[in-house]
């Protein structure tokens, strides 16, 4: 199947190519209940897609429907022109999808560098053996993909805790080891889950140049859930409205700002 | 020389990689290596090399396998002792079957059997985590050592129901049966000890060793980031077992020269290695060994104070031991769930600093 998008530029001067992947009909069940209703959506080459509503309206079912972490019961997932088949969270991975988390999910364990060294995992192919012996391929690898990884860390700002356990960083640089981590990783679709849920003013700010950075100079296409509506039409190109697991919204933040029915489902309306 | 980092500038990852980018730990680890090799073989007598370092080296080892597993991987298992019997097992048969082999390749043959084993133990673990992996795992543990006990294929049908390492010579020293000497025993268990600490170091540093860490940490995340959970458990749980078989086959043809598997190969040993690991320090190599030496050591040290110098009945210090290490599990699970290795990583942290610690 071929989609058909004309490419365009934006105001700022982006370039947004065709489409990177397309949801359709995506209907996602636990038991009884239908978290996600028939929703279809295409997220485009380049562009920062937000997918925004209320508590419980879905939006992180359908971010780990994209991510792979559930398979929905109807509907089909394209991913850059071809029906992407029911995979494993991994698998989604390898394909060049990476994600944050709402609750940050970074192995305490480990230092920063190890973390997000640990985002380049899809790219490292030296065998066990090798790695054993630390021989070859493996040396040469962790030395290439280190260098790698330092540009992240230089371009998020990192660089003082590069070493320092995740366990001791503050809120606000674990959400930056997250993104720094999903970034190592090169993906063609980043989807970051609440990048700014639990901030004040000043990080909220780094955390958007931060995005903002990424998709321009990376090309990175962007899949965000945001709360923060100041935010979310800032940033986005198109945003996605959803209430009750239904997409009631879909188009540029003016578009979207003026339905009415998404004026409704925020503010709520009287039930007579 | 003081314990310091300023001024020892590193301009390659190669140098910031390495395993102690600290000059002082870097000088220490080859005057330690050097001590180990070139010293102690000439100093070594019989108490010595039975009473500590052979059992010490291999508890080592072992530590180092179940770190592997649990520590790095974070899956709890209290197999060790199941795990360390094929290791005696395997090398047994094949030290009988094929006298002529070197007893380096039986040995290295026998942490790969066992390597294929753990890895089957470790299928489970694919869908079940915590408690419920340990009563598998024990599950493994009695299954082996009556295994070994009722298949008399295993003990070459000898009437005793045990197995005698026979006499095997390497670089003309006798190594197993009653006239292997204290150096060479010594030497053959150091040269593996180096050559394990080394294999685990190189695992856990690179891409493997992370991926353990990642499904350790978060499971859920390290699949997103593409962590094939089925590759990274069934791989700890093969290399641990690989150490652990080399450490078991060890403990029988070097240590002990005759094992009675449910004697030597119990549920105490199990547990004696996890205790090493926790009281060493999950998830680090040098924990491994300190956690090796200190319970290797402590019933001798108590031995010596209680029994030679207070003159206290032996019951009454072999009694004290089980209280000792009872309340030491419980005071690191509460206190330093990291064990010996971050108390060392703390004080290392001080000296940095130290002597103008702001």
């Amino acid at each position: 199947m071929k989609d058909t998008v004309e490419p365009y530029v934006t105001q700022d001067g982006r370039a947004i190519g065709g489409m990177l992947m397309h949801l359709r009909g995506i209907t996602l069940r636990f038991g009884g209940v239908e978290a996600i209703k028939n929703i279809s959506f295409d997220i485009r080459q380049g562009e920062i897609r937000a997918i925004i509503g209320p508590n419980g309206a879905g939006k992180s079912s359908m971010l780990n429907v994209i991510s792979g972490f559930y398979n929905p019961q109807e509907g089909e997932v394209w991913f850059r022109g071809e029906r992407r088949p029911p995979m494993k969270p991994y698998q989604v991975a390898r394909q060049g999808v990476a994600r944050t988390f709402q609750n940050i999910a970074l192995f305490e364990g480990m230092s920063v560098l190890d973390n997000i060294m640990t985002g380049r995992l899809t790219q490292m192919k030296a065998g066990m053996l090798a790695q054993a012996l630390w021989m070859g391929r493996a040396e040469r690898e962790e030395i290439e993909h280190r260098a790698h990884v330092e540009r992240i860390i230089d371009f998020l700002e990192i660089q003082s805790i590069r070493k320092t356990p995740v366990s001791r960083l503050p809120y606000g640089l674990k959400k930056r080891v997250e993104l720094a981590r999903a970034l190592a990783a090169e993906p063609d679709l980043l989807l970051l889950d609440e990048p700014m849920a639990g901030m004040n003013v000043e990080e909220k700010e780094d955390m958007s140049r931060f995005i903002l950075d990424v998709n321009d100079e990376f090309g990175t296409t962007i899949a965000l859930i945001e709360h923060d509506m100041g935010v979310v039409m800032d940033l986005s190109d198109r945003v996605v409205v959803m209430d009750y697991g239904r997409k009631i919204g879909d188009g540029t933040p003016a578009e979207v700002r003026n339905n009415q029915e998404v004026i409704d489902a925020y503010l709520g309306v009287a039930h007579d | 020389m003081l314990y310091r980092e300023a001024g020892d500038f590193k301009t390659t990852y190669r140098a910031d990689n390495q395993t102690f980018p600290i000059l002082f730990d870097r000088v220490g680890f080859w005057i330690t290596l050097a001590v180990a090799w070139l010293i102690v073989p000439l100093v070594i007598n019989d108490y010595w090399a039975n009473a500590i370092l052979v059992p010490f080296l291999i508890y080592a080892i072992a530590a180092i396998g179940l770190n592997i597993l649990t520590g790095y991987c974070g899956q709890v298992s209290l197999g060790t002792g199941g795990f360390m019997a094929v290791g005696a097992y395997a090398v047994y048969k094949l030290m009988t079957a094929f006298p002529d082999v070197s007893m380096v390749i039986h040995i290295l043959l026998a942490g790969g059997i066992t390597a294929i084993v753990g890895a089957l133990f470790g299928l489970p673990s694919l869908r079940i985590k915590g408690f419920y992996l340990a009563v598998a795992t024990l599950a493994a543990q009695f299954f082996l050592v009556w295994l070994f006990n009722k298949v008399p294929w295993f003990y070459n049908y000898s009437a005793s129901g045990q197995i005698n390492a026979p006499e095997r010579f390497l670089f003309g020293q006798a190594i197993t049966g009653a006239n292997a000497g204290p150096t060479a025993q010594y030497l053959i268990c150091l040269a593996f000890v180096t050559f394990c600490a080394l294999l685990a170091r190189n695992l856990t540093r690179g891409t493997v060793g992370r991926s353990w860490m990642a499904i350790r940490d978060m499971d859920i995340a390290a699949e997103i980031i593409g962590v094939n959970p089925l590759r990274a458990k069934l791989t700890a749980f093969a290399v641990s077992s690989f150490f652990i078989g080399i450490a078991g086959a060890l403990f029988f043809a070097v240590y002990l020269g005759a094992v009675e598997v449910g004697e030597a190969f119990g549920i105490n040993k199990s547990f004696l290695v996890l205790f090493m690991c926790i009281i060493g320090g999950l998830g680090s190599i040098f924990g491994s060994f300190a956690g090796a030496a200190f319970l290797v050591l402590l019933p001798v040290a108590l031995k010596v104070i209680g029994a030679d110098l207070l003159g206290w009945p032996t019951q009454i210090v072999s009694h004290l031991q089980l209280v000792v290490v009872g309340g030491l599990i419980m005071f690191f699970l509460i206190k330093e769930p990291h064990g010996l290795a971050q108390l060392w990583r703390l004080t290392k942290e001080k000296l940095r600093l130290w002597p103008f610690p702001y």
